[in-house]
């Protein structure tokens, strides 16, 4: 191995746990969540609400099976929400309580 | 409970309502944003791929600077990270993966396919590529190198693949009818079967 | 330190990401490997603040090829990786 160290989770590059997995060559259909997610992510990012880079940052702080549990998007939707709490653009408060209105 | 946890459909619905009332975006936006990129012209790279077989001042254009050579063909690339081209020939074949996140060029190719964001793939890519092409139906020569472009910081790339021999006399419109997004990812080679 | 196409450079063997919250575009196979510059892709800013919303100074980005024989334990190849990587992880061998 390059180092002794173990890599971030999502850090994937060699990682001996996909070594013998084989890679699912299947269309998949993208879902309207997808799409929407996809869409809210350009449109932040456009408007200089979120870069990319912060996009990538709050994916990487998924804790690893998490991470691993959640779809891509589902992964973009979570670290959207947590870029906005900490630029401050929503609070906590009112995401939870938005989150629980039935 | 972290509210971060919640279900991805319900933080969508939150994001978006709260972001609206106060006035940082609005549904129409969105949709607008989706509905481009829905309508966006499918086979974009495809053509660029054609032109570049067919027009050497073209592609030189396409492996110099992506992005201007995208922007010849009317594909928007304002806001977008630039573009980079590398060219496959008799001696070295690109495969592109990202296998810190998924970056992939969006805005020629549209949407990454599901195996592109795979684990697997993203792992496979940089240490067992041979193994992980195969099960694409691609098995390179094994004088061909193989060089797997890790796609980790600003630009996205792409492929331009070896135009198929035997093709000759074939119009512009009929090679890029035969030239995948795969392809341009490295995983496949294009084909006259 | 700049470099120029064809120099060697070695990948700094730093793990950020054990000293606390870090975003870095280094992969970690190839820290503390032995690569050559194949391209200069310009300037931009580093996306180690970026991530976190902090002013970020520009910084040169190479393109760097490595031997695949050497970043694992498998059979050799003579296949290759390409990787963008920022100058502050590059250095003279």
């Amino acid at each position: 191995m390059s180092s002794s160290e173990e890599p971030a989770h999502h850090d994937l590059g060699g990682a001996p746990r996909f070594m013998c997995e084989a890679v699912d060559v299947r269309p998949h259909e993208l879902t309207d969540f997808d799409r929407d997610v996809d869409a809210l992510r350009s449109v932040l990012s456009a408007k200089k609400v979120m870069s990319v880079d912060e996009l990538r940052r709050g994916i990487e702080a998924i804790p690893e099976a998490e991470y691993h549990r959640l779809s891509y998007y589902e992964r973009w939707m979570r670290s959207i929400a947590d870029n906005m709490i900490r630029r401050g653009v929503v609070t906590e408060g009112e995401l939870q309580a938005e989150v629980s209105r039935p | 409970m972290n509210v971060l946890e919640a279900d991805g459909a319900a933080l969508l619905k939150a994001i978006t309502k709260l972001l609206s009332a106060k006035g940082v975006l609005t549904e129409a936006e969105i949709a607008q944003q989706r509905s481009a990129v829905d309508n966006a012209p499918p086979g974009q790279g495809a053509r660029m791929v054609a032109r570049a077989w067919t027009d050497a001042d073209y592609r030189a254009q396409l492996l110099s600077d992506g992005s201007s050579a995208a922007e010849a063909m009317n594909i928007p690339m304002r806001g977008m990270p630039p573009l980079g081209v590398l060219e496959n020939t008799d001696e070295v074949h690109h495969l592109v993966v990202c296998t810190l996140c998924s970056c992939y060029p969006k805005a020629i190719l549209g949407y990454p396919p599901y195996w592109y964001k795979s684990a697997a793939y993203r792992a496979r890519a940089v240490r067992d590529p041979r193994g992980l092409l195969a099960e694409f139906g691609t098995i390179l020569p094994p004088q061909v190198k193989l060089r797997v472009v890790d796609s980790t910081a600003d630009y996205r790339w792409m492929v331009l693949p070896r135009r198929p021999d035997g093709t000759q006399d074939w119009s512009i419109e009929r090679l890029a009818a035969i030239v995948r997004p795969g392809d341009m990812v490295g995983v496949t080679i294009p084909t006259t079967e | 330190m700049r470099f120029s196409v064809g120099d060697e450079v070695s990948v700094r063997n730093d793990w950020p990401e054990k000293r606390g919250p870090a975003h870095i575009r280094t992969p970690h196979y190839v820290r503390g490997r032995k690569g050559r510059v194949v391209k200069e892709l310009g300037a931009f800013p580093n996306p180690e603040d970026l991530a976190f919303a902090r002013p970020a100074d520009p910084r040169q980005l190479y393109h760097v090829t490595f031997p695949m024989r050497g970043l694992w334990p498998d059979p050799a190849s003579n296949d290759e990786v390409l990787v963008e990587l920022y100058e502050h992880w590059l250095e003279a061998p």
